[in-house]
Formats: C-alpha cells, structure tokens, sequence
C-alpha cells in the first residue's frame, strides 16, 4: 500500500480558544479527499473529543492523523497525569473534570466513551504520572 | 428556510456571525453538555443552549449547524464572538426560554 496522507498538530493545552480547531483542519481534509460524511462525522467528533480531553486534563500534546484510502488513523499523545482507572474512565458520567470545566458545558463524562462509539477501533496506552496515548481507528 | 427567516420571526439579535444567515435551517437541537450535543446536532440543524464560550462555536463548525440560538438573555463571550465572525456561524440571542424559542420554531415548521 502507499504511504497515505500525514498530519500533524501541536495542541496547545493552555488555551481553549483553539480547541477544536485540529479536527476542524482534519474534517476540511478529508472532505476535499471525498471521504463519506458520516465517516468523516464520526472522525470529527472522536478527535474533537479528544482534543478536549488533553487541554483538560493533560496541558496538551501531539495529535498525528493518517490518511490513507483503507482508514483513517488519529493518534492523540500526551505527557499528562495519565488515567489512575481506565475502566472507570471509559463509563458514561464518570468524570474527573474541574467545575470550571464542567460550567463550559464540558466534562460530563462522555469524551472517552464518544472517541469509542464513533470509532472501529480504540486502543489507550496510559502510564500514571507520564502520560496517555489514544489510538482511534476508523475503517472506510 | 433560511437563519434570517427566524431572525425575522422570531425578533432574535444577530450577536455574532451575521455572514452566515443566509445558510437553510432543518430541524433544532436543545442542550447545553456539549459532547451530546455533538452527538445529537446535525447538518443545518438550530442549537438551542444557554453555553456562551468559544467551544459553541467549534461544535457548530464540527457538525455544520446552521446557527446558534443563546435563550435566557445569554450573550456570546468575546472569544466566541470572534470565531462566529470568523467562521460564519450565526450566535442569536433572545431572552425567551429554551421552550418559548422551541415552540415557536415549531410553529414555523422547523
């Protein structure tokens, strides 16, 4: 197979002013590449997630996004706190976010789980004290 | 019908992103938990909420909704108001509740 497409962000942690703005960049991409709306939906919305996720909780981190005409790969890499209990993480409500957070309409719970329903495939490597990487699959 | 049609009918201010109310309007979502909202908006859908951040605005661009309603005499933050502009996403205030702006998009046929 060839190389597929590859981009890469730098999400800055400390500004929720420009969340959103990798998936939006990924979601024009995959358009002028005539992905599927709806596959290109659930790209959006899982990375999005994502994105919010690491100015929550982890300062930021890296997101790459591979493209290829099989699948859609986005790997969301962080050096935060890590997730103490994965388990817990990934059910509906449960949530560790600050009540600021929660007061911008964020932090219901509802970010791991939404990057696995919208996804194929998921896979979190997370270390206590060193950081998480999210893998999100979707096939096309 | 258009953003600017319910502007007019519903007597709403044009808070932010007026470049943007010529796009069509089909179907309204009400909710202020914007990972559901994301989940359950869809094209050229009305979001109906009382969250005035910049992370409205972002949601909206995601799922290509055709405008923001703010109920309950919310106003955008600046933030927000600055990527509406940028991004033609129309920001609408009232001061009608989340139910009176429902029904009455209702009756409109939205």
């Amino acid at each position: 197979m060839a190389d597929g497409l590859k981009l890469h962000f730098d999400v800055d942690g400390t500004d929720f002013t420009v969340a959103g703005e990798c998936s939006s960049k990924v979601k024009k991409t995959l358009k002028q590449l005539g992905f599927d709306p709806e596959l290109i939906r659930r790209v959006a919305i899982a990375m999005y997630e994502g994105e919010i996720n690491m100015v929550i909780h982890a300062n930021g981190g890296t997101i790459d996004v591979e493209i290829s005409p099989e699948s859609v790969v986005v790997i969301l890499k962080d050096t935060g706190p890590g997730i103490p209990d994965l388990d817990k993480a990934m059910q509906e409500g449960f949530s560790t976010a600050s009540n600021t957070v929660r007061e911008l309409g964020f932090g219901a719970g509802m970010g791991l789980p939404n990057m696995k329903k919208y996804t194929d495939k998921m896979e979190v490597d997370t270390v206590p004290g060193v950081g998480t990487t999210v893998t999100l699959s979707v096939i096309v | 019908m258009k953003v600017k049609d319910i502007i007019d009918a519903l007597n709403l201010k044009v808070s932010a992103g007026a470049t943007g109310v010529d796009g069509e309007v089909s179907g309204c979502y009400i909710g202020d938990l914007l990972s559901l909202a994301m989940s359950s908006l869809k094209e050229n859908n009305v979001w109906v909420t009382i969250q005035t951040n910049v992370n409205i605005v972002a949601v909206s661009v995601l799922v290509e909704g055709a405008c923001v309603i703010l109920c309950d005499g919310q106003e955008p933050d600046d933030a927000a108001k600055k990527k509406a502009d940028n991004e033609g996403v129309p920001i609408l205030s009232t001061e009608k509740t989340a139910y009176e702006v429902a029904a009455e998009l209702s009756r409109l046929g939205v």
